[in-house]
């Protein structure tokens, strides 16, 4: 059994776990092309080595973020999401005929 | 000693199926069966240094790329051909794959596409002069809910249109085509349908791409094994060489065919790609009589079973549930298999498995591959293959070389083409990957 700690619920087994993909900041919607709309949606980094990702402790619906090796599924680290987002997002819509 | 080695032969000889023998081989047989001494033959030759130049320079010595090489040297002419690997001959997926040959897709450009696959590995065997294996004896795949079996005559009534043998079958067919199917009626979800592909196929994964090698190399390609890229060099927007740890390699070409690794040789390109790597997990048992001749898969169970012709079952499932770049087993996935597969087979419940594996998968957001050109000039992808790579070797290997040879996308390609992601054509045959991911 692989075992992650969950910043809340301490050490648990990894498959009460769920993985939401690397942790990245969404860019800005208003001003984005389509193009670049494609690539935020698409695209991914998919590196090999140290990642920093979302995950989900699925019974409390926690959601946190760790930094895993992808060569070796090592768990470096596991903190709360507001050590990474620091800044508040608001996603205002832009006025109309501005 | 003579008379035994007869009796060898003939024996072999009963082995093969009536269709494929013909006056020569029995006379090749009985040639080699009468002789005093066996040589082994060769397959491959070994290449010397690496030159400083080649026409092409194909990176990942598996399936697609030495299938690439195949056709580039022997129908396009183009024999300055290298094939890299950083690992050894076909030790990546072509070693790990479940070695299942289908068509029954649900898009009519990817039936169309893995059609013409099934078509060339049904004459590769004669074509590579190497035996594949291959047989044609059928894939079954099972509905447990009415949103699968409309999918299903959905993809029925597509692969019809294309010209692929494909069918919507009931549970006294099911029954007839695979006697020894457990199918409880009362079952928290029994099976309704099933999806009959008589085309779909099995061969020997291996003999695929040494086969591919060894014409190859007959033309001159030259196959580099623990050749690692590290760079990709660029002037301008064009690649034009290769740095590996056994030196700097210029070409006219290049083409990158390495599966898990695609975002990693990318990144060395200078773009990124819309794949994500996971592992997916298999694993035989020990032999048994033969008694299971389709291939049998379930995409509420999330796995399929097939036979191979030494007698162990292989069975296979779902890729892992988040992304990695390494080939370790894990007993959750193994224990989820085993329990669906038991399900399917409960006399299967004492057998021992005597092998599990995994390799890394290079999955695309539309369960399509990506195919043709890449953002940089005379660099060409063969990648996101994720867990359908091993039936598409033969096409895609043909018609890379046609895109390579000409510099130019054929039409069959053309869906496959990175750029659908900039322009919202994804391919999306989410619903018909054997085992739903």
């Amino acid at each position: 059994m692989k075992i992650m700690t969950c910043p809340l619920n301490g050490p648990r087994n990894i498959s009460e776990f769920h993985c939401a993909g690397e942790a990245v900041l969404q860019p800005d919607p208003r001003d984005l092309s389509d193009a670049d709309w494609a690539d935020h949606l698409f695209l991914a980094n998919n590196s090999l080595g140290v990642v920093r990702e979302w995950w989900c402790h699925t019974p409390s619906s926690y959601w946190f973020i760790a930094e895993r090796h992808t060569g070796s599924d090592e768990i470096l680290k596991t903190y709360p999401a507001n050590e990474f987002f620091r800044e508040r997002v608001d996603f205002d819509a832009r006025e109309e005929g501005a | 000693m003579t008379l035994r080695r007869l009796f060898a032969s003939i024996a072999v000889f009963r082995l093969l199926s009536r269709k494929t023998i013909s006056a020569v081989m029995v006379f090749a047989l009985l040639k080699y069966g009468l002789k005093g001494r066996y040589r082994p033959r060769p397959d491959f030759r070994h290449a010397a240094d690496l030159k400083p130049s080649y026409d092409v320079v194909i990176i990942g010595a598996g399936g697609h790329g030495l299938a690439t090489a195949y056709y580039l040297s022997n129908y396009h002419g183009i024999r300055s051909v290298c094939v890299i690997d950083k690992g050894y001959l076909a030790g990546g997926n072509t070693a790990r794959n479940t070695a299942v040959i289908r068509s029954n897709y649900i898009t009519p450009e990817s039936v169309r596409f893995y059609k013409e696959s099934v078509e060339l590995y049904r004459d590769l065997s004669d074509e590579l002069d190497y035996n594949m294996l291959f047989t044609q004896r059928g894939q079954l795949t099972l509905a447990h809910s009415d949103a699968t079996v409309r999918t299903f005559r959905m993809r029925a009534e597509v692969g019809k249109h294309c010209g692929t043998n494909i069918e919507l079958v009931d549970r006294k067919q099911i029954r007839e085509i695979v006697p020894q199917l457990h199918m409880p009626e009362e079952h928290r979800s029994p099976v309704l349908a099933g999806l009959w592909h008589p085309d779909g196929a099995t061969g020997r994964h291996d003999a695929v791409a040494w086969g591919y090698a060894a014409r190859a190399m007959d033309k001159g390609v030259e196959v580099h094994q623990r050749t690692e890229a590290q760079c990709i060099v660029k002037e301008g927007d064009r690649a034009v060489a290769v740095e590996t740890n056994c030196g700097t390699v210029h070409a006219g070409n290049i083409v990158q065919a390495v599966a898990g690794y695609s975002s990693v040789l990318a990144k060395m390109a200078g773009f990124r790609l819309p794949i994500r790597s996971y592992p997916l997990q298999a694993m035989v048992t020990q032999p048994l009589k033969p008694f299971l001749d389709p291939l049998v898969s379930s995409a509420g169970l999330h796995a399929y079973v097939s036979q191979t012709s030494r007698g162990e079952l292989v069975i296979g499932g779902g890729s892992d549930p988040y992304e990695l770049y390494s080939t370790r087993s894990t007993l959750d996935l193994k224990e989820s298999l085993i329990g669906h597969t038991v399900e399917l087979f409960p006399f299967l419940a004492r057998v021992r498995l005597l092998r599990q594996w995994a390799g890394i998968t290079d999955m695309t957001p539309d369960y399509s591959p990506i195919m043709g050109e890449s953002p940089v000039r005379n660099y060409w992808l063969d990648a996101g293959w994720g867990t359908w790579g091993f039936k598409a070797t033969p096409v895609s290997g043909k018609r890379m070389a046609e895109c390579v040879a000409n510099e130019k996308m054929p039409a069959i390609l053309e869906p496959f083409r990175l750029a659908r992601f900039k322009t919202f054509d994804l391919v999306n045959e989410m619903g018909a990957t054997a085992a739903s991911h």
